[in-house]
């Protein structure tokens, strides 16, 4: 361990809260305050950004069509506004502004939203193991998916429909499992946890068997829901993306809002209850929240798992385990990491697609693990 | 400050506490005493209202049925048996938890939350482990910070629920030492939960001896620290010895055996 910083200030690097960027940091010892082997938190939120930012420029540059690296930037340049006059091939620009740039831009959306969401998830229940699916929006959305597809409704139904069956499941969930549990005392104070998590495996289950049978009544489109659920963004167009905006900034805004109160939540419910916290609101709010920026991302990308367990994990094995930090970086972070694996999904065995879930699951589970044998993790990893 | 009027906390079909009426001074320091499961911790827990109960407690003029969380906090701070320790926040924030109630809902802390945790770190002499992870501390250091936290909360009436089981002997005079400094400086109204009966006597105005969720007995420490009160309610093998300087020790006894 570092040596106690000299003096009486109070300010510790993980509370300078989320706008802080690694040029504000001031000039004090804070390095010797932190634990070892953490990054500063400013620099945590540029390394994320720049990693994002890489990530963006990969993926608009990686394709099938082979564009070069000068012909991507001149089609970029192009749409803006007092672009420099440059010439490019028409079928280009289409290429870039059509295929590429919103399928990398819903991926990033898609990314911060589940990566979020898990974090938001994992401190609102106090579990590790929370991840954006908890509540049953996976199983919703898909059935709802699923009735689309096997009704053979237009394919522009499908999104609107898998997130109200997302919505609604979480929903149910949640009158089920704040009505249940027999112990009105832990309901009352915010303490009823288990019966909620409980009823999200319950209310899963039995959307997940409705799914089912409806897809093994409908063979002949089992193919076409098979590859919505494994996820994946190779139908990404703009009109999803401002689908689901709105839902992603109220998401995003909300979550980052409550990184404070997430943080007083680390001492328990009871604890924070004391402190001024109404603990059963704060979780209301939160789970709304993070629902609805989650039914949105599962809406327009099927199912794609552990994103939402990993990138957060991550952040906290190297950042902190501060809210003020998950939140942020696990958003940016898992952009960037979501739109690194749609490109591998889109180029490993091109020109056919990989399944993005496929390739989120590959990297998430090993590291999965490394995180649970991790010694670290298990002292803190809320 | 503190009035507990006709107080009844059920768990189902058990009944932890029946008819506790009692009040504290504005100042003053009421210790809890009373065998296991008397219903002490629940006395505690009511008053930071985290139980249901019937009946009516008021912090000054105050019911706290009424009130937000956030105006329950502002008036009492509760220090826990076993509080949660998160291994890898720092001294400084975790005591900046305590300004919660403060702080505007979605807002942050601001320099004055940070001065005014700072002078408490000062206060305790923890100012050189403000940046150290919790996991780091001792059990003496760790109860000095929880200590802290509730400080910050800036509350008239602090509860300490057996605030010093965790300390070995000398670190419990230091702690409860600490405490009632505090309590002077601050006219700080404090009720507290205690098993080790002759500390309760050396530092609380007055015992109250709950026992099966009744109040047993109250009055001031030599009152209730007598071999027949103690010995009604935690068994023959409890003794109260006088020292020279008059003050109360409780010590236990062996039960007798027939000599060989």
């Amino acid at each position: 361990m570092t040596a106690a910083a000299p003096g009486k200030a109070a300010s510790s690097a993980t509370t300078s809260g989320a706008q802080e960027t690694a040029a504000s940091d001031p000039p004090t010892p804070s390095a010797e305050r932190r634990p070892a082997g953490r990054i500063r938190p400013g620099r945590a939120i540029a390394i994320a950004t720049a990693a994002l930012a890489v990530a963006m420029i990969v993926g608009v540059t990686i394709g099938p069509a082979g564009i070069s690296i000068g012909s991507v930037v001149d089609s970029l340049a192009v749409r803006l506004p007092w672009h420099p006059a440059v010439s490019v091939p028409g079928i280009d620009v289409a290429i870039i502004w059509q295929l590429r740039l919103p399928r990398v831009v819903l991926a990033a959306l898609v990314g911060a939203m589940l990566a979020g969401c898990g974090a938001a998830y994992q401190g609102v229940f106090r579990n590790p193991l929370a991840d954006p699916y908890l509540l049953g929006v996976a199983a919703g959305a898909g059935l709802g998916a699923t009735i689309v597809i096997v009704t053979r409704a237009s394919s522009q139904l499908l999104p609107p429909a898998a997130f109200a069956g997302g919505l609604g499941a979480v929903v149910l969930t949640y009158l089920l499992g704040v009505g249940a549990g027999r112990d009105g005392q832990a309901r009352r104070f915010g303490g009823g946890t288990a019966s909620i998590l409980l009823a999200g495996i319950a209310v899963a289950a039995l959307l997940t068997a409705a799914q089912t049978y409806l897809q093994q009544q409908h063979s002949q489109t089992l193919q076409t829901v098979y590859e919505w659920l494994l996820g994946g963004l190779s139908t990404a167009s703009w009109s999803d993306v401002t689908l689901i905006i709105p839902y992603v900034m109220v998401c995003a805004v909300a979550l980052l809002a409550h990184r404070r109160l997430l943080d007083v939540l680390r001492v328990g419910e009871t604890e924070a209850n004391t402190l001024g916290v109404n603990v059963a609101r704060l979780r209301l709010v939160v789970v709304i929240a993070a629902t609805l920026g989650c039914a949105a991302a599962v809406a327009v990308s099927g199912l794609i798992g552990f994103v939402g367990i990993i990138v957060p994990h991550a952040v906290r094995l190297t950042a902190g385990a501060s809210y003020r930090i998950v939140l942020p970086v696990s958003m940016i972070g898992g952009a960037a990491f979501l739109v690194l694996a749609d490109v591998a999904a889109r180029t490993v065995q091109s020109p056919a697609e990989v399944p993005l879930g496929v390739i989120t699951a590959a990297v998430g589970a090993p590291f999965f693990l490394f995180v649970l044998r991790s010694r670290r993790a298990r002292q803190d990893l809320m | 400050m503190i009035t507990v009027d006709r107080l009844r906390v059920c768990f189902g079909a058990a009944t932890a506490l029946d008819r506790v009426t009692a009040s504290v001074a504005r100042g003053e320091w009421l210790g809890l005493i009373g065998p296991n499961g008397a219903g002490k911790t629940t006395l505690l827990r009511a008053v930071a209202r985290l139980i249901r109960f019937d009946g009516r407690i008021a912090i000054g003029d105050q019911a706290t049925r009424g009130l937000t969380r956030r105006q329950l906090a502002r008036l009492v701070a509760y220090v826990p048996q076993q509080p949660l320790l998160p291994p890898e926040m720092t001294v400084s924030d975790y005591v900046l938890l305590g300004r919660t109630a403060h702080i505007g809902y979605l807002r942050v802390e601001t320099s004055a939350d940070r001065r005014i945790c700072a002078g408490l770190l000062d206060r305790l002499a923890m100012s050189a482990m403000a940046g150290r992870p919790l996991r780091t501390l001792s059990g003496g250091e760790l109860q000095r910070m929880v200590l802290a936290r509730a400080l910050a909360q800036e509350a008239p009436v602090l509860l300490l629920d057996e605030p010093t089981s965790a300390l070995d002997l000398g670190r419990r005079v230091d702690a409860l030492e600490l405490v009632d400094e505090l309590r002077r400086e601050r006219s700080l109204t404090v009720l507290s939960a205690a098993h080790d009966l002759t500390l309760a006597g050396q530092f609380a105005d007055r015992l109250l001896l709950l026992d099966k969720g009744e109040v047993a007995a109250s009055g001031s420490p030599p009152s209730i620290l007598r071999d027949d009160v103690l010995s009604a309610h935690f068994g023959g093998g409890v003794h109260v010895l006088r020292t020279a300087e008059g003050e109360l020790a409780v010590i236990s006894r062996r039960r007798a055996r027939p000599a060989d």
